[in-house]
């Protein structure tokens, strides 16, 4: 009982990070129908960014984190704007093709910029351990809780509340009828990757943390897996990437716990194919009939 | 004075020409009908004053603030900041919102409360939110909404659908309303109520309305000029009255006599 309950906390805690990814991949497809496969890549820019912040510059945590988010939001709007609103009025393969090249050209860039290596994450907190009796919880994993459940409630207030928020579900529904409300579409369209890139990038620096080192290629499976955990909640539903996230982390460190842990990733690929043959919506999503 | 003047308006797409050479110019506070056969170009005519197409030639100037603004390369958010709100022939609220969140996105350029200040609820946040739903409730009042503020839109009947998009379009306070086919799909009771608010509204509204329509009691109750199109060009002009008897008009819609 008690060791299922210490990988229900680690599976959590994986959970978290993949949800912080996902969600920036169903934000940026709600808003312009668009798989960004670049996404991971930000995540990846991020931990880099975190890990300079705190190698060169000496500080904490929560100024990595701070400097990690802005570069990788930076970073969101100018791909947006190079590489995704010159095809705006193309066909979604030809922007999703472009992401695909977007994504590759930051991870070769990165390998020859700082070179292949993997690197270690500077340990800026001694990891105590918590014993709450049935398990025990890290003290880095009681942080990817915290920094993850404060940048979702962050989220949803920004969604739900804002005029920004209003605007960017506008938009999702209908970006002409939103125009001519009065909502200049291209600015929440880099809004929306702003917000998705800098919580993808704290994603970068909490995944840093969690298992010490990072390299120019980290981003691709964990981007891969928050894709399919936007999926499996519904892609373009926000709460439905905070679910996916959760079941997929869970899922794996299951399969690592009571399973074998060579099949940790094909079991995450097999939940693709399942809820894609299944219920291609989505759990949360809504099943729309094709109207003839 | 003329508050929207058109000159030699034309769209080609490829090689058909949707909109051809049109002129027009309208005064503030009219209500003037745009009537034509399918496929004249009333659409598209819209989509092009509104920003949405980009014309091939032509002016268009919108004249409500001190001197006359060119549209031709303003975007549509822009054109409907300076003062231009429309309605759609098929109907496109934001389905999935609330009516009062579609009335509120229509009021997006009035809300001066940035992202940062209402995630932190400031008391500024709040009294711009309180102000807004009761400017909200108020508009939907008069098109007897106001107790579907929190259902769904697409939960709406057809006529309160069609009624909402109007409310959304006056939210963003026009100076100028375009209608495409308010009253399509409506029964002639709806029809006639309708009619009656379009000139409740203008008044009250301080508006200047153009109105599309294929519903000919309507734009004949309610129009006080009339432009009618055909393939594109401008096929006559004038009062209700003389467009009835119009030769031209009729053949266009009627055919011609053996």
């Amino acid at each position: 009982m008690s060791s299922f309950m210490q990988q229900v906390i680690n599976g959590l805690s994986l959970g978290s990070i993949y949800a912080l990814i996902a969600l920036g991949y169903t934000m940026v497809y709600g808003i312009i129908k668009l798989i960004n496969f670049a996404h991971g890549e930000i995540f990846m820019i991020g931990a880099f960014v975190g890990y300079a912040t705190i190698q060169f510059l000496n500080v904490g945590l929560i100024p990595a984190l701070l400097v990690a988010m802005t570069a990788s939001a930076l970073l969101g709007v100018i791909i947006e704007r190079v590489a995704y609103r010159p095809l705006r009025k193309s066909s979604r393969i030809t922007a999703l093709i472009t992401a695909i090249g977007v994504s590759y050209l930051i991870q070769n860039g990165m390998i020859q910029w700082v070179g292949p290596n993997v690197r270690s994450f500077p340990q800026v907190l001694t990891n105590t351990r918590y014993d709450l009796g049935f398990f025990s919880i890290s003290r880095i994993q009681l942080i990817i809780f915290g920094t993850s459940i404060i940048l979702m409630i962050a989220l949803q207030l920004i969604v739900h509340q804002t005029k920004m928020g209003k605007a960017m579900r506008a938009v999702s529904m209908d970006p002409e009828a939103a125009q001519l409300m009065g909502i200049n579409v291209n600015h929440v369209i880099s809004f929306t990757f702003m917000l998705g890139s800098a919580l993808a990038g704290a994603g970068g620096v909490l995944v840093g943390l969690f298992y010490n080192t990072i390299n120019p290629t980290m981003g691709f499976l964990p981007g891969l897996k928050a894709f399919i955990a936007a999926v499996l909640g519904g892609i373009g539903i926000i709460p439905g990437a905070m679910l996916g996230g959760i079941l997929i982390g869970l899922t794996e460190t299951m399969v690592v716990a009571y399973g074998n842990s060579l099949l940790r990733d094909a079991v995450v690929f097999v939940i693709l194919i399942l809820i894609l043959l299944v219920r291609p919506s989505g759990i949360l999503g809504k099943t729309t009939k094709e109207k003839v | 004075m003329s508050i929207l003047s058109v000159e030699k308006l034309t769209k080609q797409f490829g090689g058909l020409t949707a909109v051809s050479d049109i002129n027009l110019s309208i005064q503030k506070n009219e209500l003037v009908g745009l009537i034509g056969p399918n496929g004249a170009g009333k659409t598209t005519f819209f989509n092009l004053l509104t920003g949405v197409y980009k014309p091939t030639k032509g002016k268009i100037s919108l004249n409500v603030g001190k001197e006359p603004i060119s549209l031709i390369d303003k975007r549509t958010d822009q054109i409907a900041s300076l003062g231009i709100a429309r309605t759609f022939q098929n109907i496109r609220l934001f389905k999935q919102l609330t009516v009062m969140d579609n009335v509120l996105i229509g009021m997006h350029q009035k809300n001066n409360v940035g992202t940062i200040r209402s995630i932190l609820r400031v008391p500024s946040f709040f009294k711009m939110e309180d102000k807004l739903k009761k400017e909200a409730l108020e508009l939907l009042a008069i098109f007897n909404l106001e107790d579907s503020a929190d259902v769904l839109a697409e939960n709406l009947s057809y006529g309160q659908q069609r009624r909402l998009e109007i409310v959304r379009a006056l939210a963003t306070e026009p100076s100028l309303l375009f209608l495409d086919e308010p009253a399509a799909g409506m029964n002639p009771q709806e029809s006639v109520e309708l009619t009656k608010l379009i000139r409740k509204i203008q008044q009250e509204f301080d508006l200047t309305v153009i109105l599309i329509e294929h519903d000919m009691s309507v734009v004949m109750n309610v129009c006080e000029r009339i432009y009618v199109l055909e393939y594109g060009r401008l096929l006559a002009e004038g009062t209700p009255e003389a467009i009835r008897s119009n030769p031209d008009v009729l053949r266009a819609y009627l055919g011609e006599e053996e």
